[in-house]
């Protein structure tokens, strides 16, 4: 691996004011981070330690929110007995993400900031349009793992199978910033190609995601996360469904649903949220919304079979709340 | 490779080779004027952030502690390799994905080639080669024999390792702890087997399970 040197900064505000004239690469738990090193995708001079600040990882229930720190290990996520109650979706998520090893090393906030796997983008020979280059690779090339909604300039899709089970349950997100702390919904956190084709979220250079809070659990609310892949095994989702509502009597009360592996960002699928609610739950009303809710797919060559998945992954989510 | 010979007659592999270039431990008496001229910081409005290219650590490694000095981008798998000459933890695909280089860290399967050398500083490292007694094979490795769980044999000091790390964090059989065929799957999901041996390895993962009153 190519050589670097590492700060160890003793607190956030040291980070938030690093010098501009520079740029600084920020380390969590490093298996993201350090892939791009060994491929030579990015050279960074310079590592910033985020393990040398005290108090970055936590779970805590305060003010009836759930806040976890962005340095929490997703082992320590997967097991919180009061997160495996209350917010399924989140739980199963965790477990479902990578393999033992990655998890007990690999970081919430690594993770909902990780880099997109498009492997144009880890191919040390090809400068794309997310390198600074001017083309989309994938555009014409091999497509079979990318976006189907949202893509226009690079059609990446958001790797993070936390990010949509988090949006799921309305989290919020805590950036620490050089004028203080900052908090935004986790679903305004990521952004379009289009906003920025360099990157996938709203953090500038030398800000850092802090923690994420989740509102209390509604006590007749249910939540799941499906996630299909091509194998039994760890992998990357094809697609997911992170779905969390409140189905009364026989009709769906309240509902969110928001889709991993089909954009470069999570995908809410209102159209969907909306055919459901004050509807009966039945088959067809859910198979109708599912099918609608994709409508607007635009895909490529070799992913077409990703709408039909999509469909499936939120059929399959919908129904298991009831 | 072909080996030479040494002064004293015996046979130098490629690993000693290796060796003689990385170094073994540093001796604690040199590190600290190593470290002193390595060390800066970068100034922020907040105060210095100090920066390295070299960093002390201690690392316990299967019972047995050494000091040395080791660079950031050194990773814990390459410092196990070729610097303590543990050859055991396999370098396959060397980017996460295969778990031929899983060790033990704190008790917990990882990846030592995503984990950097100096966050093991302090922390208890084990690897393949602490799991004998003597000549008594760890239960897992018993295992991994009496079920021809071995095909080339590469990736099994990480399913090993793996299998270990989470045998050791169940229950035993009297708190009524039953393993079932799709935990053992999920517990060494993260290792691959090119060979492609895996009925062996589960059939080899539940017996050692039974082995050490697990299941
Ligand atoms: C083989 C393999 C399989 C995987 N499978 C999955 C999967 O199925 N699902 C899934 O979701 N993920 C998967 N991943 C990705 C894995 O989850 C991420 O590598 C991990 O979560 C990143 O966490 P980290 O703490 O190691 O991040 P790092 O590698 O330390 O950081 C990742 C990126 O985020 C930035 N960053 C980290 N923390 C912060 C912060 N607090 N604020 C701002 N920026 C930050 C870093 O600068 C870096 O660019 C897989 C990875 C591998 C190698
Ligand atoms: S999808 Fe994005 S990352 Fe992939 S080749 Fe196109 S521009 Fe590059």
């Amino acid at each position: 691996m190519k050589e670097f040197k590492l700060a160890q900064p003793q607190n956030l505000a040291q980070v938030t004011s690093l010098p501009s004239d520079q740029r600084y690469f920020l380390m969590a738990g490093g298996t993201d981070l350090l892939d791009e090193i060994k491929n030579e995708i990015i050279d960074p001079g310079v590592v910033v330690d985020l393990k040398s600040i005290p108090d970055l990882a936590y779970i805590r229930s305060t003010d009836e929110k759930i806040r976890i720190g962005a340095m929490t290990r997703v082992s320590e996520l997967a097991e919180n007995s009061t997160i495996k109650t209350n917010y399924p979706v989140l739980h199963e998520a965790a477990l479902s993400l990578a393999t033992p090893q990655l998890q007990n090393v690999g970081t919430v906030g690594g993770n909902l900031c990780q880099r997109p796997r498009c492997w144009y983008y880890r191919d040390p020979q090809v400068e794309c349009r997310k390198k600074g280059g001017s083309r989309c690779y994938a555009a014409r090339g091999r497509n079979r793992y990318h976006a189907i909604l949202g893509g226009g300039i690079c059609h990446i899709v958001y790797p993070s199978d936390l990010a949509p089970a988090l949006i799921s349950l309305d989290a919020e997100a805590t950036i620490a910033t050089a004028n203080g702390d900052r908090t935004v919904p986790l679903e305004e956190f990521y952004t379009l190609p289009r906003v920025d084709v360099r990157k996938e979220n709203i953090l500038k250079a030398n800000e850092i995601l802090k923690e994420v809070k989740i509102p209390p659990s509604k006590n007749e609310g249910k939540s799941t996360y499906v996630k299909l892949k091509e194998r039994g095994t760890w992998d990357f989702a094809l697609v997911s469904a992170a779905v969390c509502g409140i189905v009364s009597g026989n009709t769906f009360k309240d509902i969110k649903i928001v889709l991993g592996g089909v954009a470069p960002i999570p995908w809410r699928l209102e159209k969907a949220e909306n055919l459901l609610k004050g509807n009966p739950v039945t088959d067809d009303v859910v198979k109708q919304a599912a099918k609608e809710a994709l409508s607007d797919a635009r895909p490529l060559k070799e992913n077409a079979y990703k709408q039909d998945l999509a469909a499936i992954a939120v059929s399959r989510a919908v129904l298991s709340l009831v | 490779m072909g080996t030479k010979q040494n002064k004293k007659g015996k046979a130098y592999t490629r690993r000693d080779f290796l060796k003689g270039f990385g170094g073994g431990a540093i001796g604690a008496a040199v590190v600290p004027k190593i470290l002193a001229q390595e060390s800066a910081s970068i100034e922020t409005k907040k105060g210095k952030i100090p920066v390295c290219s070299k960093k002390q650590v201690t690392l316990t490694v299967n019972g047995e502690k050494y000091t040395l000095v080791v660079e950031p981008q050194e990773t814990l798998l390459d410092v196990l390799r070729e610097r303590l000459n543990l050859t055991g933890t396999k370098k396959t695909c060397n980017q996460g994905e295969c778990g031929g280089c899983t060790v033990l860290l704190d008790d917990e399967p990882v990846y030592s080639c995503l984990y950097l050398a100096f966050r093991a500083d302090g922390k208890d490292i084990r690897t393949i080669e602490g799991l004998a007694e003597k000549e008594n094979l760890h239960p897992v490795q018993q295992a991994f024999i009496d079920t021809d769980a071995y095909q080339c044999g590469f990736c099994a000091p990480g399913f090993i390792m793996s299998t270990v790390g989470y045998l050791e964090t169940q229950g035993n059989s009297q708190s009524n702890m039953k393993l079932n065929m799709e935990d053992i799957k999920t517990a060494i999901s993260g290792n691959i087997c090119r060979c492609g041996n895996y009925d062996q390895i589960y059939k080899a993962v539940a017996e050692a399970a039974k082995k050490m009153g697990r299941s």
